[in-house]
């Protein structure tokens, strides 16, 4: 879908150079998008951090006198933890997306940040939905279209009875006070026409100066998001037209540790982010590790900077450390935010453990060189393969995740999807490769430099499994 | 000090080095420098699983009824509507009344319930996107507000050949901002079960398009 565009290249040029610009005009923009969003009707907070934002969120809904909120899955509502803040005064927030839901119904935790249910088998789902969905045809058979046309029936109840929804937002219009949502379910467009109040949280980031701007976004983030030439839907609003959708509208405008990025004249590139999820789609890191391995909200090698930088280094320390600098997520990024290069400057800021430090240069040694790198990925495979208790990693790398419960693996990795369609070309003689259970141990040695880091393969299409990805809004 | 003062604060500091930014480079193909391509707009409707009807002006009601008709009443499943007009076109107040089936449903606040149970939504569309596929519904008089087409599990839009422009940037040149806008490419699709990707989660899971001959 990339390729069928002959200016891409040039919308990501376009694309980069509006977000360096609204950086350095945010004061003026998010002035003037307070204007607009207020003169259209709507209502606009400011929140300094997640606490803040927590309390307006949750005293907006009090007033309501609603108990629940219909919620859109959104990156910024899930870094500020309002889920749990809505639960501790008494308001249900109800996941819309089709994993959440199968999650919430299983009361369970998610196991992947792109397919949360992913850990949930079709005859598995079938089972959740007839214990925990109310009013369910008990002759529900384990057909995924079945099984969505049961979603659909039990949450159009719950759309049609909510009268709040809270929503995120892919971007905001700073000249026109127009606010976006990009999805693929069309659960984004019930919460956001429906209910008779909508609150939408959004980090100062997302503003765009004009109007115009949307002629490039409307182009970078479907394509590189989910390779659609455009995703399902996309809703745009102005504040509130009266007669149709909510009629009340509150913007919460979200700082939460940005203003402190953009003071790193390096580091704020970080903030260009669509969340579209390209890099983590190509990262080989990403996919061997399966999707939580990084460990925070924000998720693969744009989480690895952004999550030290939003939520303090020493939550994060080893995030930094969490790529094999390989490039790859730098040539998929729409906005062309060079991913390697923030990692090696965060590298450098952040102090970390010695065991992470050892056991992350173990990696880095083993990822210098490409055999190797493929043996141990298939040595993790081979661990997923020996029984659900054995997920860990084959040692050195253990210690890395010793602390975080290892999802499955994907079926196949990138790079043996790579070679299986790409035909070996003759190389250097690489390094010996020893068998796959027994690897050279950690030894401490310094993260590795950019120019040391394995030139990558040309830029890679998605994995087959990545492609199947339906949008998440607000990246 | 309100936060609004404070973060507003906070991002000047933050600027203090004034970063100078170059000119944005707008060298892709901006609006006006392509001509559509019905039939790749076309291609791209079919590809998306929608249904494409070609037909002249005076025969959209008859085709909009057939369509009703073949969807068979209660599209959306039991219990998704109280029925009572599961047969029924549901229209925007101000569509071309030679384009209504008999017995449209003009929706003049219709409760959701009853547009959740219509057959159909019949609406005209505000522009087109031939490289995309996309249709953009922009809430005119002739496309109603938003609930109508969003309820009913069969949408039936009708486009005139001239609504239809080449990119995404074409689009958003003939756009008005400020209406609420409901950009459309094909169902609603999900992947969240086993990576199988199912078409028609919420909104409407059929989509036909009735193209007009050129004017
Ligand atoms: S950093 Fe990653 S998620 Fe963000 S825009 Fe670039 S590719 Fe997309």
């Amino acid at each position: 879908m990339i390729a069928e565009l002959p200016d891409w290249q040039l919308l990501r040029d376009a694309g980069s150079a509006i977000k360096t610009d609204v950086m350095s005009r945010l004061p003026e923009l998010l002035e003037q998008l307070e204007e607009t969003v207020t003169a259209a009707g709507g209502v606009v907070h400011w929140a300094a951090d997640a606490d803040e934002a927590n309390r307006i969120v949750t005293d907006l809904v009090k007033q309501t006198g609603s108990d629940r909120v219909i919620k859109v899955k959104s990156m910024a509502t899930q870094e500020i933890g309002l889920n749990e803040a809505l639960e501790a005064a008494g308001i249900a927030p109800v996941e819309t997306d089709l994993a959440e839901l199968i999650v919430q119904l299983g009361q369970d935790k998610p196991s992947h940040i792109l397919v949360p249910a992913i850990h949930r088998n079709r005859s598995e789902i079938r089972e959740i939905f007839l214990r925990a969905m109310p009013g369910v045809d008990p002759a529900l058979t384990d057909d995924p279209a079945v099984l969505a046309a049961a979603a659909r029936r039990y949450l159009r109840e719950t759309f049609l009875s909510t009268t709040v929804a809270v929503s995120g937002a892919n971007f905001a219009i700073a000249d026109t006070g127009t606010l976006g949502v990009v999805e693929s379910e069309g659960n984004g467009r019930m919460c956001l026409t429906l209910p008779d109040t909508l609150i939408t949280v959004m980090g100062i980031e997302k503003v765009l100066p004009t109007w115009r701007e949307l002629e490039v976004f409307l182009q970078l983030l479907p394509r590189a998001s989910t390779g659609e030439r455009m995703n399902p839907y996309t809703t745009m609003w102005t504040g509130v037209t009266p007669g149709d959708g909510p009629q009340s509208f509150h913007l919460v405008l979200l700082d939460n540790g940005r203003t402190a990025v953009l003071s790193d004249t390096v580091g704020r590139s970080a903030l260009h982010c669509i969340r579209c999820s390209a890099c983590l789609n190509v990262c080989p890191v990403y996919e061997r590790t399966g999707g939580h391995s990084y460990g925070s909200v924000y998720p693969g090698p744009i989480g690895a900077v952004l999550s030290p930088q939003l939520t303090g280094v020493a939550d994060n320390a080893s995030l930094p450390y969490a790529s094999s600098l390989c490039g790859a997520c730098f040539d998929a990024c729409p906005v062309k935010i060079d991913i390697p290069a923030l990692l090696v400057h965060l590298r450098d800021q952040v102090p970390h453990p010695p065991a992470e430090r050892a056991a992350m240069s173990a990696a880095a040694k083993i990822m210098d060189r490409p055999r190797l790198y493929a043996s141990a990925q298939r040595a993790a495979k081979l661990a997923r393969i020996a029984g659900r208790r054995g997920r860990a990693l084959p040692p050195p790398l253990t210690g890395w995740t010793a602390s975080r419960d290892l999802p499955d693996f994907p079926k196949q990795t990138f790079r043996d999807w790579w070679s299986e369609t790409h035909p070996p070309s003759p190389s250097p003689s690489p390094p010996a490769s020893p068998s796959p259970p027994t690897l050279p141990s950690a030894s401490p040695l310094p993260p590795p430099s950019p120019s040391a880091s394995p030139s990558p393969p040309p830029p890679p299409p998605p994995p087959p499994s990545a492609s199947a990805q339906g949008l998440k809004e607000d990246r | 000090m309100s936060s609004r003062e404070l973060i507003l604060g906070r991002v000047r500091a933050a600027l203090n080095d004034a970063p100078v930014t170059p000119p944005v480079p707008r060298h892709y193909r901006a609006a006006g420098s392509n001509t559509a391509d019905l039939d790749v707009f076309i291609d791209r409707l079919v590809d998306y699983k929608a249904e494409v009807h070609r037909v002249a002006e005076a025969d959209v009601a008859a085709t909009a009824r057939m369509i009703a008709g073949a969807s068979g009443a209660g599209a959306n499943g039991a219990g998704d509507s109280g029925a009572g007009d599961s047969g029924a076109v549901i229209v925007p107040k101000g569509l071309l009344e030679e384009w209504r089936p008999e017995g449209a449903l003009a929706d003049d606040g219709l409760a959701p319930d009853r547009i959740a149970g219509a057959a159909a939504v019949l609406t005209a569309a505000a522009v087109a996107v031939a490289e995309t596929g996309t249709i953009v519904l922009d809430a005119s008089p002739d496309q109603g507000r938003r609930i109508i087409t969003l309820l009913p599990d069969v949408h039936i839009i009708v486009l005139r050949p001239e609504q239809v422009v080449a990119s995404v940037p074409d689009a958003v040149a003939r756009l008005t901002p400020g209406r609420p806008l409901t950009w459309i490419s094909g169902p609603s699709a999900t992947s969240d079960i086993e990576l199988n990707r199912v078409e028609g989660v919420h909104g409407p899971r059929h989509l036909h398009v009735i193209i007009l001959p050129s004017a």
